[in-house]
């Protein structure tokens, strides 16, 4: 169990210095303008580009610059914005990650349980109208662009149909932290977990589904009929258990990607100042230093993420766990 | 001389007697006949081999017995009788009860027939569970005290070990021990040693050969090795494609073939002495798919003395040829038995 | 040399095994229609509602029922403060109302979807060919290349393709690439195209090498290399037409995502720049407007989700009707 997870913890490290060169390299050399007018923003003074060039070192070799912007991303932490007047950007990540957090868990939540029901179902009854329809339903999900489903549900809920007694309680568009107010957190989420979880829900239940379908020509399931257990528990106990492998390590890797700011777009329709509206407002400040920063800590989010669900894995796998 | 000998057991009426079973699926419009007409009976503690090549529909017809298959457009005909009781068309809920209990199977390949996540113990306990109403504990402990029976070293430990974890002869023991956990009746085996290495599939075949006494199962023992056949089992039924080609107690039936390809099958055998032939007669060519199979006797492309008469439908009947032997040839119709102990080196080549 | 495994047959196979399949005819009937309808976006623009969908038109008027009507109305509200652009007309000019600058929302959302199809489908077939590359040359070299292509795809799989794609579009955004001697300007539509084909190289190149290492162990590769076949010719005849089963299949599934994800980077106004459209930008033009005018932003939304759905369907039709892998699933 050691030298595989010394072995993950390796990889993690080579790919974490992969990532943060990436990003490094869009940013800073692509063949373009100068990387000093990007940070400093539109129309900077002389004095302040001479500022930007000093501190980001940008008139010194790259692995340099490379160097002082990993030392002020993640040792001092003082990198600023040039745009936002000086607003320094890993504390406001830092902020603004609470959200994005409870956007993403509680969407997970409902992703799990209903694909989780729906692929199952529609296994158990395959071929028969009730899977096509629920597989269908899963396509229709897939190919809903988020942002529009959540302006659709806005119209819907916010305009149209509020004063009705289905959506009178909807309150404005917002975010209302947990530890101020509980009830109200959840009544602000509830919505944006459904919509951010629509896609999901399509992708999960339809892989599951397929897995089901695959395992049941395996010889496992057979002897697990032939000991005479209910089709029930063949399907849930050796079925969906098996597949629940794949499913994990699937969901990790999405899990971490909405939070390391795949949540963007359903941050902005709903106006949740998680991590990715923070990377939005950016956008549209052209502010580069926050914006690399919210994809520096991103990566190096979903990275480390990964890597747990890797472990995790070791414990829902006996195989891998003695394996290599 | 009666058509369908009874053995000569006390028992009036046998554990499992199969009549003209029949498995079809139906595929693209046509109706394909994967396993016709087959009979035989399985007396109380009786060993029953079910021989044949590969593709020759073994497993097709254990698991139709079972009720194990549930693809669309497979059905089933004929009469299989347990212990009185008619298998075929049972419904599930009541087949359910029979399975594992009463019937338990075994499978080929013990490396995948284990589900993966779970230990060893924990699906022989699963299966207890399933039948008796024991506590967790209690089931344990019998699935303990199986395990030590078919040899497994330690078995309060392995019971807590991973299918993947096990060597395959150990798993196929396990995989015993949970068939057995449940004293049934009948115990199909399909194929239980093929996959495993020689020296381990002389102490799986001793183990099987023991139950009869230990345990007081019946065995019905598909393999298609003769040679094991020989060794194991009390009657043996040859199947050919899908039919039955020649039937009888195991002295008998290798003592005096009348199938030519039950002849050409004894004749591959290694002898379990002497010298070994450099290289062993194989039958040449391969037997025929359910879809392409020819008219007359299926056997009949392949086979040294066929002739005319043979590749008309309907393909020849079952035909006494012995006390408690048939044949689906018509050379012993026609008075022309095959030589005796005349070993049929490869027929075609 | 034996014969290979895929020749004309199978595919004429897959072909007639679509043709049975009802729901991927009517997925390929409405995809048809769509690429037609938005190649017709002059001819409906001119001549239909005889619109300009590019420049702004907040202080005209057109002809409904032969009245002349405002295309910037006053407000619904009780002081009918502010203006909002005309709504549906129900007729051929301004079919779908306006958004927020006059502009003919039917003639944009045609002319909207050449770009999102043209970009979708260029980015999916970039895409597929550098990750057929990648894929290739990973699973068939092995070793070095192999090691180095596989990290290399570890690092891009871990950035969300959104951020990937959001870091790649706002250096480029601004002010274009500068390559040298070359200079793409910033509304070029190739930038959005070789973006979006960039970020889906890892999700393609994968089951591609996949595919590969299971060919290269397959017995008619074995025989031409121990028969001397040089190497590009074995990738060239005997591998690259066996993968070309899975990128077929890769191919409407990865337009569906570009499809997607050109939406929503040109929602962020870092896709398809103005004054061109593209569904996405509509929509983002539609936001303003959601609760007065939503037919601004439902209109493309819709198509979206129905050209999404359609490549779906195409993709699952072609994965049954080329799939070989169940056919081989039988208890022996
Ligand atoms: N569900 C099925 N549908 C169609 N053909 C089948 C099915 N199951 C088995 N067969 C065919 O039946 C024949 C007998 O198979 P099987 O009983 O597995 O042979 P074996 O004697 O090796 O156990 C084979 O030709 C196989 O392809
Ligand atoms: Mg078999």
């Amino acid at each position: 169990m050691i030298v595989p997870l010394l072995r993950r913890l390796g990889q993690t490290a080579f790919v974490l210095f992969g990532i943060s060169a990436l990003v490094f390299l869009v940013f800073f050399a692509t063949p373009g303008a100068d990387p000093t007018a990007r940070i400093a923003g539109r129309n900077a003074s002389p004095q302040t580009m001479e500022k930007v060039r000093k501190e980001y070192g940008f008139d010194r070799p790259l692995p340099v610059q490379y160097a002082t912007m990993m030392k002020k991303l993640f040792i001092t932490q003082d990198l600023a914005s040039y745009v936002d007047r000086g607003e320094l950007v890993v504390p406001e990540i830092i902020r603004a990650a609470p959200v994005t957090v409870s956007l993403v868990g509680g969407a997970a939540l409902i992703w799990i349980a209903l694909s989780i029901t729906m692929g199952t179902i529609a296994a158990a009854l395959k071929g028969t109208w009730i899977d096509r329809s629920l597989m269908m339903i899963g396509l229709v999900g897939i190919s809903i662009p988020v942002f529009w489903l959540g302006q659709v549900t806005n119209l819907i809920t916010q305009s149209r149909y509020h004063d009705t007694w289905l959506f009178s309680w909807v309150p404005g568009l917002g975010y209302v932290p947990l530890t101020e107010n509980p009830w109200g957190w959840f009544k602000a989420l509830i919505i944006p977990w459904a919509v951010l979880a629509v896609m999901f829900i399509g992708i999960y239940s339809r892989v599951l589904r397929a897995d089901l379908v695959a395992l049941a020509g395996e010889d496992f399931m057979r002897t697990a009929r032939a000991k005479g257990l209910s089709p029930t528990r063949v399907l849930l106990r050796h079925g969906l258990r098996t597949s629940m492998i794949t499913f994990v390590s699937l969901f990790g890797l999405d899990f971490a990607q909405l939070v390391g700011g795949g949540a963007l777009l359903t941050e902005v329709v709903f106006g949740l100042p998680g991590v990715g509206r923070l990377t939005y407002q950016a956008l549209t400040n052209l502010d580069l230093p926050l914006i690399m920063a919210t994809v520096m800590y991103s990566a190096v989010f979903v990275v480390l993420a990964n890597a747990v669900v890797d472990i995790l894995y070791l414990f829902l796998d006996p195989r891998v766990r003695d394996a290599r | 001389m009666p058509v369908n000998p009874t053995p000569p057991a006390l028992d009036p009426t046998p554990l499992l007697e199969v009549r003209n079973f029949s498995v079809s699926v139906q595929s693209r419009g046509t109706v394909l006949p994967l396993v016709e007409n087959v009979s035989f009976t399985i007396g109380a503690q009786d060993i029953v081999g079910l021989v044949g090549e590969s593709g020759s529909g073994k497993s097709v017809t254990a698991m139709a017995l079972m009720g194990l298959i549930d693809s669309p457009g497979v059905s089933i005909t004929g009469s299989a009788r347990f212990k009185g009781q008619e298998l075929v068309g049972l419904p599930d809920r009541q087949m359910r009860r029979l399975r594992g209990r009463e019937i338990a199977m075994i499978f080929q390949d013990p490396m995948t027939a284990f589900t993966p996540v779970y230990t060893v113990g924990w699906q022989i306990d699963e299966q207890i569970r399933t039948h008796e109403r024991l506590s967790r504990k209690q089931a344990r402990a019998r699935t303990v005290e199986l395990l030590a029976e078919m040899g497994v070293p330690d078995p309060t430990r392995m019971a807590d070990r991973y299918p993947h974890q096990l060597s395959g002869g150990l798993r196929q023991r396990a995989m015993i021990a949970m068939a057995l956990s449940c004293n049934p009746s009948l115990l199909i085996a399909d194929e239980p040693t093929t996959a495993l290495d020689v020296t381990v599939q002389a102490q799986i075949l001793d183990l099987i050969r023991g139950l009869r006494s230990r345990y007081g199962s019946s065995v019905l023992f598909i393999t298609h090795d003769m040679g094991v056949v020989a060794e194991t089992c009390d009657a043996t039924l040859v199947l050919y494609s899908g039919r039955i080609a020649e039937t009888g107690r195991t002295e008998a039936l290798f003592a005096q073939p009348s199938h030519p390809y039950t002849a050409a099958l004894l004749a591959s055998i290694p002898p379990l002495d002497g010298v070994r032939p450099a290289r062993l007669p194989a039958i040449a060519g391969a037997p025929p798919a359910p879809q392409d199979r020819p008219p007359g006797c299926a056997f009949g492309p392949r086979c040294a003395f066929v002739h005319a008469a043979c590749q008309t439908n309907p393909p020849p009947p079952l035909i006494n040829t012995g006390l408690h032997h048939q044949a689906a040839c018509l050379l012993p119709a026609e008075g022309h038995a095959l030589p005796q102990h005349q070993p049929v080196a490869s027929p075609l080549s | 040399m034996t014969a290979k495994p895929l020749s004309v047959g199978p595919w004429q196979q897959a072909w007639r095994a679509l043709l049975r399949n009802p729901s991927a005819l009517v997925a390929l009937a409405v995809l048809a229609f769509m690429v037609l309808a938005s190649l017709l976006a002059p001819v409906y623009a001119h001549h239909i509602a005889k619109v300009d969908p590019f420049t702004s038109n907040v202080a005209g008027s057109i002809l409904v029922n032969g009245q002349a009507v405002d295309i910037m109305q006053p407000n619904d509200n009780p002081l009918h403060l502010g203006l909002s652009p005309i709504g549906p007309t129900g007729h051929a000019a301004y079919l779908l109302g306006a958004d927020s600058q006059g502009r003919d929302v039917a003639a944009r959302l045609l002319y909207g979807g050449r770009n999102s199809l043209l970009i979708s489908a260029s980015a999916a077939v970039i895409c597929l060919v550098l990750a057929a590359i990648a894929g290739i040359a990973a699973g068939f070299f092995g070793g070095l290349v192999d090691s180095i292509l596989s990290r290399m795809m570890d690092i891009m799989w871990a950035v969300p393709v959104y951020l990937f794609a959001i870091s790649l579009s706002i250096v480029t955004v601004s002010q274009g690439l500068h390559i040298g001697p070359f200079v793409i300007e910033a509304d070029n539509l190739l930038i959005p195209i070789v973006i979006i084909a960039l970020v889906y190289v890892p999700y393609a190149a994968r089951p591609i090498r996949g595919r590969v290492l299971a060919l290269r162990q397959a017995e008619f590769v074995t025989a031409s290399r121990c028969l001397g076949v040089p190497q590009w010719r074995i990738v060239l005849y005997d591998i690259l037409p066996n993968v070309m089963t899975t990128l077929v299949v890769m191919g409407p599934l990865l337009m569906a995502l570009a499809l997607l994800a050109e939406s929503a980077l040109s929602f962020l106004s870092i896709g398809v720049q103005a004054p061109a459209a593209s569904w996405g930008t509509i929509i983002q033009d539609g936001e303003g407007l959601i609760y007065t005018r939503p037919m601004v932003a439902i209109a493309p939304g819709l198509a979206i989700v129905i050209v999404v759905l359609a490549l779906n369907i195409l993709g699952d039709g072609l994965r049954d009707a080329l799939d070989v892998r169940d056919a081989a699933r039988r208890s022996s």
